[in-house]
């Protein structure tokens, strides 16, 4: 589904990633472990599309699309989302209808009418139990004064509406007590299938006691240097990154 | 020189209006039009018109005093009114009222207009007790104003009487010959306890240059509440100045609203006068503006009793080579302890080549007080867009979302729904997109 190859990216003249090659087939999940500065959320950021990045050099498609091509709207309509490591509040624009206006944008993208109202009423009660989330969450401003797990669940929700086909989860796990956290982890477990695939960030081993990975692989100054089963991800809690070279 | 015509054509109104010599209301006028012959129009030395310039549009050689003969009908003012609502109308074409579209009131209640109160003995008492009181006695274009009054609305809400639908004032230019200055004159005394709701709308439907010089008196008595919208969405030949002198007594709640989305030069002077205690005031604003608009805000709020508090909120948003000026005056005399003054002033400049001066000026003498200010001027948020687009949403949308967005706060205190849903409508087409937001 998804091909990275050597690629490079630079913010402000400096360069972040130096040769990033990875693989993601339908039905995966993958882990990417690192310590800080490695170049996890510019990988994210890369992928999703944020222009304060510089490609300068290898490529990025999904199912044979070139993503470097596309805005970050269009890689969302393509079926990229990406769970932000601070979600962005927005005053004055509630839950339901930041999520409303995404999820018919994708559709309008995609030649689609809007979704009738008791549709989509449907699938947003559907889907915020899966998240646990209450009515009166719904009709607050997005993001503004959520605590940290409101936020991440919130994020996981609107990944639960809009159906990726590719889900990166930046850092979802920071900030999170253990409840929150399961919670999280037992939605996006359910929202995977064979056709989808999802790429977990983390610095830790501890979210991915939840969400199991086929890989784990491991960013270090912007090149993946290991790659491996989920075993590996216990012995990088163990022993740290700074055996590895 | 517009001046030297003005002064020359004031004989003229004069000897037109021979019924009113001897009257306290005349001896106003013509101290009025002395003041005038001195001071003039208010140029860039005087500090509070540091960043608004009057000297291009003073160049226009405005006509004062049109007689229009023609009547206006229903279908062409209806989108200027709210719909779907009752309400009392009160319409003026080129300073004429228009009886035939507008819908006045005598029954418990005055909510008509100011020839009416002038020429009827049974109102004088009342006009000489207010009119001319609070408005200002120095500034030139006030005292132009007083000297040239004419018409304007006249309401009077009696003692305890909850006015139950809104009053939509709107006035109509239209010029069609020539370029012209009109100058309304409003008058409105609230009696205690009592409440109104008033939408004010100044509107050309000429491609030529219009003037507006309008002065308001506004009286709220003892825990009179009064909600006041003045919606300027007016075309780019049209310039306003609107100044509005507001007096509070104990206890009254004064709320007023300017949505500035359009026209070439406007100015508004607000001055709120406390003179009792209890009073609350709210003065909310939204600017939205493009090209060469120009937009300035002064508000002036006299803290002369104690325990009264004021509050505002004036959201700004500025593209291409728009400009704002924002000047927030907060006064708190020795008098007025346990005052709390609140104001607060965001701007979006969404090019480089617009410009908001903003000025916030607390002058403090009471030592028991809570005041503060805060402003912001900034761009909008890189990371809020790059989220949004990331959800889907594209960057057009992403950014009208985040634009609207940042109005809310005072969108969302409009107490008339079908005001609330015209101004969204509006804040949507400017825009450029259909928002779906719920009201």
């Amino acid at each position: 589904m998804l091909k990275i190859k050597n690629l490079h990216a630079s913010i402000n003249g400096k360069e972040i990633l130096k040769g990033i090659n990875l693989e993601v087939k339908n039905g995966e999940v993958h882990a990417i472990m690192g310590p800080n500065g490695s170049g996890k959320t510019t990988l994210s950021s890369v992928v999703a599309g944020r222009e304060d990045y510089e490609v300068t050099e290898g490529e990025i498609t999904l199912n044979g699309v070139d993503l470097l091509e596309l805005a970050p709207e269009e890689r969302a309509h393509k079926g990229v989302f990406m769970s932000f490591q601070y979600p962005v509040a927005i005053p004055g624009v509630t839950v339901t209808n930041f999520i409303k206006t995404a999820l018919n944008a994708k559709r309008k993208a995609a030649g689609k009418e809007d979704m009738p109202a008791v549709e989509m009423l449907k699938m947003i009660r559907e889907k915020s139990e899966l998240l646990e989330l209450d009515k009166k969450f719904l009709s607050r401003s997005l993001n503004d004064g959520f605590s940290g797990g409101e936020k991440k669940r919130n994020e996981i929700f609107q990944m639960a509406m809009l159906e990726p086909k590719l889900a990166i989860l930046d850092e979802t796990d920071s900030g999170l007590d253990i409840d929150a956290l399961k919670t999280v982890a037992n939605g996006v477990n359910k929202l995977k299938n064979k056709d989808n695939a999802v790429i977990v960030i983390t610095h830790y081993q501890r979210l991915l006691d939840y969400i199991v990975p086929d890989f784990v692989h491991v960013l270090k100054d912007g090149k993946i240097i290991k790659s491996g089963g989920k075993e590996l991800a216990f012995e990088l809690e163990a022993k740290g990154y700074d055996w590895l070279k | 020189m517009l001046k030297d015509k003005i002064i020359l054509s004031y004989t003229g109104f004069e000897n037109n209006r021979s019924t009113e010599i001897d009257t306290e209301f005349h001896a106003k006028r013509v101290r009025a039009m002395q003041q005038f012959e001195k001071v003039g129009f208010p140029t860039k030395e005087i500090e509070e018109w540091k960043y608004t310039s009057l000297k291009n549009l003073l160049k226009t050689d405005f006509t004062l005093l049109t007689a229009s003969e023609s009547d206006i009908d229903t279908k062409k003012i209806k989108p200027f009114l709210l719909k779907g609502i009752e309400s009392y109308k009160l319409v003026f074409l080129d300073g004429i009222f228009q009886p035939q579209v507008s819908v006045t009131s005598h029954e418990g209640l005055d909510i008509c207009i100011l020839s009416s109160a002038i020429s009827k003995p049974k109102y004088n008492i009342v006009l000489n007790h207010y009119f001319n009181t609070i408005a200002s006695q120095k500034d030139g274009l006030a005292s132009l104003n007083t000297a040239f009054t004419q018409e304007g609305v006249f309401i009077h809400i009696p003692k305890s009487v909850v006015v139950d639908r809104p009053v939509e004032i709107l006035y109509l230019t239209s010029g069609s010959e020539k370029e012209v200055l009109v100058q309304p004159r409003n008058l409105v005394i609230v009696d205690e306890n009592a409440y109104v709701q008033i939408v004010e709308r100044h509107q050309s439907l000429t491609s030529q240059k219009v003037f507006t010089n309008s002065v308001t008196e506004l009286f709220a008595h003892k825990r009179a509440i009064v909600e006041w919208y003045k919606v300027q969405n007016d075309n780019l030949q049209a310039s306003i100045i609107d100044s509005t002198y507001i007096s509070q007594k104990e206890q009254s709640v004064v709320s007023m609203f300017t949505f500035s989305f359009g026209g070439d030069l406007v100015r508004n002077n607000l001055h709120v006068y406390h003179e009792g205690e209890h009073i609350t005031s709210n003065l909310n604003g939204i600017s939205m503006l493009h090209g060469t608009q120009h937009v300035d805000h002064q508000t002036n709020i006299y803290h002369q009793q104690p325990n009264c508090e004021s509050h505002e909120l004036y959201k700004g948003i500025f593209d291409e080579q728009s400009t704002g000026v924002f000047n927030g005056k907060v006064i708190v005399s020795k008098e007025a302890q346990k005052t709390d003054a609140y104001q607060q002033n965001d701007n979006i400049l969404l090019t480089d080549d617009a410009t908001i001066n903003a000025k916030p000026q607390l002058e403090i003498f009471a030592d028991d007080v809570k005041c503060s200010h805060g402003c912001t001027i900034g761009q909008l948020d890189k990371n809020a867009l790059f989220y949004m687009r990331q959800r889907g949403i594209p960057a057009k949308e992403a950014k009208a979302l985040l634009l609207y967005a940042f109005t809310d706060q005072v969108v969302n205190r409009i107490k008339i729904p079908a005001l609330k849903i015209w101004i969204t409508d509006t804040i949507s087409k400017k825009l450029g997109v259909e928002l779906e937001i719920e009201v």
